[in-house]
């Protein structure tokens, strides 16, 4: 029979996977932000199922504090990599201007 | 049984929004279906019995985020659909290897997760054991704020590095100015009546830290949150530029102070003596959530709006 905490460990090892696939496969930069944070919440899931002590049980506390830190230095890495992002996209655009080109078109990322 | 079926819809349910998330042509639908992924993952969270995290994730995957992806999609130059689209064509074109090797990776990744052993965790025997000694009922704060205090206390030196990566980005540290024109009436008036609300119920979630799920974490999410608001209102929640950076650093100092204090007391770096634990705590705990709660404002309102100054001339002047 399967375990609660087992249902949630699968759902977050296919998050992570599902995370990393984008990660690899997405060329939009925000895309791949978001990406990353359904990878990382792949990894917190994983995380609090293995600190999972049975429905009676309380969860065990130090993997709960480590994702609880874990959440509030993601959005904050989020945060800085959108600002890279930003700044990217208005680089692009600046050079594309210089080059007389339109800046609608998004940069590409991979040389065929 | 009914509860294990609700879990396995669940499970099911978070996996098929965050393959939506990754599939959905539109950039837009991402972010929207990816901020209900975060709400369903506070669900999770509650049937794992860590109400905790479901609290911080509800504030923070459903709210800042999305707050932030919507803003930088907003700001970003949107590609003209058949350059969408030819984008799109050559993803499906290559996308089988790498879809073959992800399904290897689940596959070896859940055998290994299905043959875990349960097994009692001796850190948390360990966290019951001295749970009287650290000054607050709640194991989760106890670790936290006092057993793993080194954790919280460096998160904050992170914050504060984000903060300055993203000034550094933005090309100017003056935040204070900034304002938007002039906000839409029904939204300052809704503003105004939640704000005092969400500041109660951050200075709520601070103090039920000690006993029940709660804490510095979750009050200073619900303040970042509070702080964005306000800044949406066209209101100044700090006026002062000095008084932003005070406030970026005082979580991460009074942990030093604190640490600094009990070395020179003769005790341990972030070591407090049992009788005066819970004092501590309760400062250090207030520091960490205006820090948390003032850099997450912070780094929203530095994204937002981009540096006035051009970058390339020369040194930003502060102006009066």
């Amino acid at each position: 029979m399967i375990e609660q905490n087992q249902i949630y460990g699968i759902a977050a090892v296919l998050l992570f996977c599902v995370g990393l696939h984008g990660v690899a496969t997405r060329p939009e930069m925000v895309r791949k932000v978001i990406a990353l944070n359904i990878m990382g919440a792949g990894v917190f899931l994983f995380l609090i199922s293995v600190a999972w002590q049975g429905a009676r049980a309380p969860a065990d506390p130090v993997p709960q504090a480590m994702v609880l830190t874990g959440i509030v230095v993601a959005v904050s890495a989020s945060a800085f990599a959108l600002g890279l992002v930003r700044r990217l996209a208005g680089l692009a655009e600046e050079s594309a201007a210089e080059h007389g080109e339109s800046p609608a078109a998004p940069p590409k990322e991979d040389p065929k | 049984m009914i509860a294990l079926i609700f879990d396995g819809v669940l499970a099911v349910t978070l996996v098929a929004l965050a393959w939506r998330v990754l599939a959905a042509p539109d950039a837009f639908e991402a972010v929207v279906v990816f901020i209900t992924l975060g709400l369903l993952m506070a669900l999770a969270w509650g049937r794992l019995a860590a109400p905790d995290i479901a609290l911080a994730e509800a504030a923070v995957g459903a709210g800042l985020t999305g707050v932030l992806l919507l803003d930088t999609l907003g700001a970003l130059p949107h590609g003209s659909p058949p350059a969408q689209a030819a984008a799109h064509a050559e993803i499906r074109g290559r996308g089988w290897p790498a879809r073959v090797a992800t399904g290897l990776l689940a596959t070896t990744l859940g055998a290994a997760v299905l043959s875990l052993e349960p097994r009692p965790s001796l850190l948390a025997g360990q966290v019951s054991a001295h749970l009287g000694q650290s000054g607050v009922s709640h194991p989760v704060t106890a670790v936290l704020l006092n057993f793993r205090g080194y954790d919280t206390w460096l998160e904050l030196g992170v914050l504060l590095i984000a903060i300055i990566g993203v000034l550094a980005l933005r090309g100017s540290t003056r935040l204070s100015g900034e304002t938007l024109a002039r906000p839409p009436a029904v939204l300052a008036w809704l503003i105004r009546v939640l704000t005092p609300l969400i500041l109660m119920v951050a200075g709520y979630l601070l103090w039920l830290g000690k006993h029940a799920a709660g804490g510095a974490f979750q009050a200073g999410v619900v303040l970042g949150a509070a702080g964005v608001l306000l800044w949406l209102a066209g209101w100044h929640p700090v006026a002062r530029e000095w008084l932003w950076k005070v406030l970026w650093v005082i979580g991460f100092l009074g942990f030093i102070a604190a640490g600094l204090g009990q070395l020179l007391a003769g005790a341990n770096w972030l070591e407090y003596p049992p009788e005066t634990a819970a004092t501590f705590i309760l400062c250090l705990e207030l520091g960490a959530a205006i820090s948390i709660g003032a850099t997450l404002a912070g780094l929203f309102i530095a994204l937002h709006f981009p540096p006035r100054e051009n970058l390339s001339g020369g040194p930003n002047e502060r102006r009066p």
